[in-house]
């Protein structure tokens, strides 16, 4: 189904099932202990041995010499795999560093060998028994040394240049200029990367735990120079992905080649402490943003530069993209450099580009609210566009902000709320409020979906797509019973096997939106078999109470089946539609902060997001995206940072003790407020995406709150208390 | 030779390939410590069934339970202690199974979260989280749900916390004591709000 017009009324305006609040059909397995993750499956192939991951000790250079011997010789040592035995292998398209490192070493923790044994305890004592003599080379890892070799990288983000910025700002008689900086973050999913691989002749199964069943399927065959049709994909449940479980890592590449040389199935789990350097991050970012205004506050000039640092071929973080078109302002300048790094690969976490961007724009617009003496709600609302910036003839097909602005404000209570920070005081603590916009554009990307309808009148829906938490089992059974006129509990959903139709997959926020298009389309063509199979021809066939009426005939649906199953096929393919509008999702961050004036310590004591995102297609799961995207955003603001070493280049706090993620105690209880919005220009659902939305300025609403409390602007994330000892208010 | 903690984390970085192998002990008499077979019998009552087990003895629970009891629903998040995924209950206190080996546990009584509930019939608390959505990824689920279980008979027992304002007098049953008492369980997908409103309701339903 080629969607190229906006769409018009269809069965899922109803309503009967999607858009309702409804609980996760997977939720009892979930809450039983009876899901399977990637390292869980015992009865799908028997003799399974254990794989353990041997990281290198060094950033850059080069392995001299391994001696293997010792823990080859290891009981229950079944096969050690490295570069010098696991024959010539290629790079993924969406790999930056080898999977397998050696003679070469590009990071630190990057994977140098495997080892393969009959039990776990064994594999991992032998793997301690691995000995690699390095010879080290000088590498590069520090961002702001490298800010001035950092290079435009036009494939990816090209500059924008629109107006005379230079002029514009010298004009301007309200001037802001500052820079930001957001540090390295990591994933931290709670499931650790883990695959078992086994080989069937030339043919391989790999249980693992991924995002994007094809991309990872291609990228897999590729590396190990495979036709693409020998690889299979087998993902049903992933504990947590946030961007980093989008490609194929090294559990799955060794996985494989550990069972090939053993000759048995291999099942391999990453350890804790080697996620953090051996698999990618979000990187960190420089950003310089400079505003300039009207004295009454109308933005006419706009520059947000940034820099970040990646390995050689990676990827550069598109921070000040946001600023291409959040805010109007006549003239405007956006850019990226990319410089070199040979820190771990840098790559997508949760909102790349805007997550850091929005982190530092909303700071920048929070201080220039203050210059100019407004309130930072009505600053943003005197400078909303209807249309891109840049090219005014694109319209947004929805932009609500003002919406979300003013009824955030209403529902937390923002009148009330001190202008002058510092002044509100509860015994030792100080309080604050602070705002920020969310912003995150909305992709669309094809996806498809198979559809059975068997003669029970069970609908299995099957697809590649993949549910990391986000609620897609539930979103896609909604869409089907929506669309055959069934209760939720006659369908099944099938997902994350690559012997299943290519969905869109889950990354961007675009995954919950495209794959129930995707499972429209499959089950509009299976409404038309059923119709044929009926004999029913006419336009007023209807799908309803497991009925399918057509004039004054009211047939159950599965007598369509009764004939044999029927099974529809198709996916959702987006035109030109995205060029024509500006697509993106809005929302608006209210937050209040308790700063301790002694200590420096924040608390974040309420939140509340209002998003405008077209259809919410389950509430229950939406909001639930949201508050745990607010929550992470609670980590960038205050907590989470990956310390770079840099002298010899690593993480160094690569576990849950070292990098800190928000617990219970740090979280108060949460809102979130979806307006009522239906985009017939993203998709036949009228849906876009939540998943990222959350996470986009809610960090800039705390750092906004702790100034408002404190009177202190930090500037560089994350607000931890040592950046505003020295400038509490002096202890009586 | 006098090793700094420095000069041995530099020097155990460049020559070995895990820093946890000390450079003074040999790699030759590592691989004969283990090439001695460390095998122990232990009985354990899990989930009210008595489970005789042949283990290395460096098997944690939590690896007993995933791997030779193949009861999966207990997970493994750090194997270190730092994100509670592992809780398991035992003798009537939650612990972390990866930070304990099996063979300590003989005569323990371990409750795992295919003990409190299944699909069909569910435990209380694990239809709370479900009602409100707390979880979402679903692999920290099974450790908040029976650290959650374990901290309302915490609370009931009187046994005080960080948050509680007096030692003496008996923790309350408020939002900030299940908080406090919860952070051991990290939840990366950030449902915390849901799991603190299931874990009320639950209280309160057996106040």
């Amino acid at each position: 189904m080629k969607f190229d017009t906006p769409a018009t009324t269809n069965p899922i305006d109803q309503m009967k099932v999607v858009g309702k609040a409804t609980t996760r059909i997977e939720g009892p397995l979930k809450t039983t202990g009876q899901a399977p993750y990637a390292y869980e499956h015992h009865t799908a192939v028997p003799n399974q041995a254990y794989g353990v991951v041997v990281g290198s000790a060094i950033a850059k250079g080069r392995i001299a010499s391994m001696d293997l011997e010792v823990a080859q010789a290891a009981p229950g040592v079944l096969a050690i795999v490295t570069a010098a035995n696991a024959g010539k292998l290629g790079k993924g398209k969406y790999n930056t560093a080898r999977l397998l490192g050696g003679p070469e070493i590009q990071h630190y923790h990057q994977a140098v060998a495997l080892v393969v044994a009959e039990t776990f305890e064994q594999a991992r004592a032998a793997a301690e028994l691995v000995n690699v003599n390095y010879v080290r080379a000088e590498g590069v890892f520090d961002l702001a040394a490298t800010r001035d070799s950092g290079k435009e990288a036009k494939d990816q983000m090209p500059d924008t240049v629109h107006g005379d910025f230079d002029a514009a700002f010298a004009a301007a008689p309200v001037q802001l200029d500052a820079t930001y900086t957001t540090p390295d973050q990591a994933h931290a999913m709670m499931e650790p990367f883990a695959s078992m691989a086994a080989w069937d002749g030339d043919k391989l199964t790999l249980w693992t735990s991924n995002q994007m069943i094809d991309w990872s399927v291609t990228d897999l065959a590729t590396t190990l120079g495979v036709p693409k049709q020998n690889v299979r994909l087998i993902s049903p449940y992933i504990g947590g992905g946030f961007g980093g479980k989008l490609f194929i890592r090294t559990d799955a590449v060794l996985a494989a080649l550990g069972a090939r040389l053993a000759g048995r199935p291999v099942k391999v789990a990453l350890a804790r402490p080697l996620i953090f350097n051996n698999s990618t991050h979000r990187p960190a970012t420089i950003q310089r943003i400079r505003i300039g205004t009207t004295a009454d506050g109308k933005i006419t000039a706009m520059a947000h530069e940034g820099w970040s640092g990646n390995l050689p071929g990676g990827k550069v973080e598109l921070a000040a993209q946001p600023s291409q078109l959040l805010y109007a302002g006549e003239n405007r300048r956006v850019t990226m450099r990319l410089s070199t790094l040979d820190l771990p690969e840098g790559n997508a976490m949760r909102a790349p580009g805007e997550a850091p961007g929005m982190m530092a724009l909303e700071i920048a617009m929070d201080e220039m609210a203050d210059k100019l003496k407004l309130d930072p709600v009505e600053f943003r609302i005197l400078n909303d566009t209807q249309v891109d910036p840049v090219n005014p003839r694109r319209p947004f097909s929805q932009r609500r902000l003002i919406e979300c602005l003013r009824t955030g404000a209403e529902r937390f209570g923002w009148s009330k709320r001190q202008a002058q920070p510092g002044t509100q005081r509860e015994g030792r603590w100080l309080i604050g409020q602070g705002m920020a916009v969310a912003f995150r554009n909305n992709l669309l990307v094809k996806s498809g979906a198979r559809v059975r309808l068997n003669d029970q009148g069970i609908v299995t829906v099957e697809t590649d797509m993949t549910d990391i938490g986000t609620g897609s089992y539930t979103i896609i059974a909604q869409t089907a019973a929506e669309m055959m006129g069934v209760n939720l509990d006659k369908v099944v959903v099938r997902l994350g096997d690559s012997s299943f139709p290519v969905s869109a997959g889950s990354g961007g926020q675009f995954g919950g939106n495209c794959s129930t298009a995707g499972v429209y389309a499959a089950c509009a063509k299976l409404r038309e078999s059923v119709a044929q199979r009926l004999g029913m021809n006419g336009d007023d066939v209807t799908f309803v109470d497991g009925e399918v009426r057509s004039g004054n005939k009211n047939v159950p649906l599965r007598e369509a089946a009764q004939a044999g199953e029927l099974v529809a096929e198709d996916s959702i393919e987006f035109a030109e539609l995205s060029k024509k509008f500006q697509q993106s999702t809005f929302g608006a961050h209210f937050v209040e902060v308790a700063v301790d004036s002694a200590t420096g310590e924040t608390r974040v004591r309420r939140m509340l997001a209002v998003c405008a995102a077209g259809r919410i297609l389950n509430p229950t799961s939406a909001r639930s995206q949201v508050i745990g995207a607010m929550t992470m955003g609670v980590g960038a603001a205050l907590m989470e940072e990956l310390a770079v070493d840099k002298r010899v280049g690593f993480f160094v706090n690569h576990d849950f003790a070292g990098y800190e993620v928000p617990v219970h105690a740090d979280i108060p209880h949460q809102e979130v407020i979806f307006l009522d919005e239906t985009d017939p220009v993203s998709s036949p659902m009228k849906a876009k995406g939540v998943g990222e939305l959350g996470i986009c300025g809610v960090s800039a609403a705390i750092a906004n709150a702790v100034y408002n409390a404190t009177g202190i602007r930090v500037r560089d994330y994350p607000i931890t208390l040592d950046k505003m000892l020295d400038k509490l208010p002096q202890m009586i | 030779m006098t090793i700094s903690r420095r000069t041995f984390l530099i020097v155990g970085a460049v020559t070995a390939a895990s820093v946890a192998l000390p450079p003074f002990i040999s790699a030759q008499a590592s691989a004969a410590n283990a090439a001695r077979p460390n095998k122990a019998t232990v009985k354990i009552w899990i989930n009210g069934e008595q489970r005789d087990l042949d283990l290395d003895t460096r098997t944690t629970l939590l690896d007993a339970l995933r791997e030779s009891l193949q009861l999966t629903g207990t997970k493994k998040g750090c194997d270190h202690g730092q994100c509670g995924a592992c809780t398991v209950i035992a003798n009537g206190r939650r612990i972390n199974s990866c930070l304990t080996l099996a063979v300590m546990h003989e005569g323990s009584k371990i409750t795992t979260i295919e003990g409190l509930g299944t699909p069909q019939k569910l435990h209380p608390m694990q239809a709370a989280f479900i009602k409100h959505d707390g979880y979402q990824c679903g692999y920290c689920t099974p450790g908040q749900i029976c650290s959650a279980v374990a901290v309302l008979g915490e609370i009931r027992d009187g046994i005080p916390s960080h948050a509680s304002p007096s030692l003496t007098e008996p923790p309350k049953l408020i939002a900030s004591e299940i908080q406090e008492r919860m952070s051991g369980n990290i939840c990366r997908c950030g449902a915390y709000s849901n799991i603190i409103e299931a874990i009320s309701e639950v209280a309160e339903a057996s106040a």
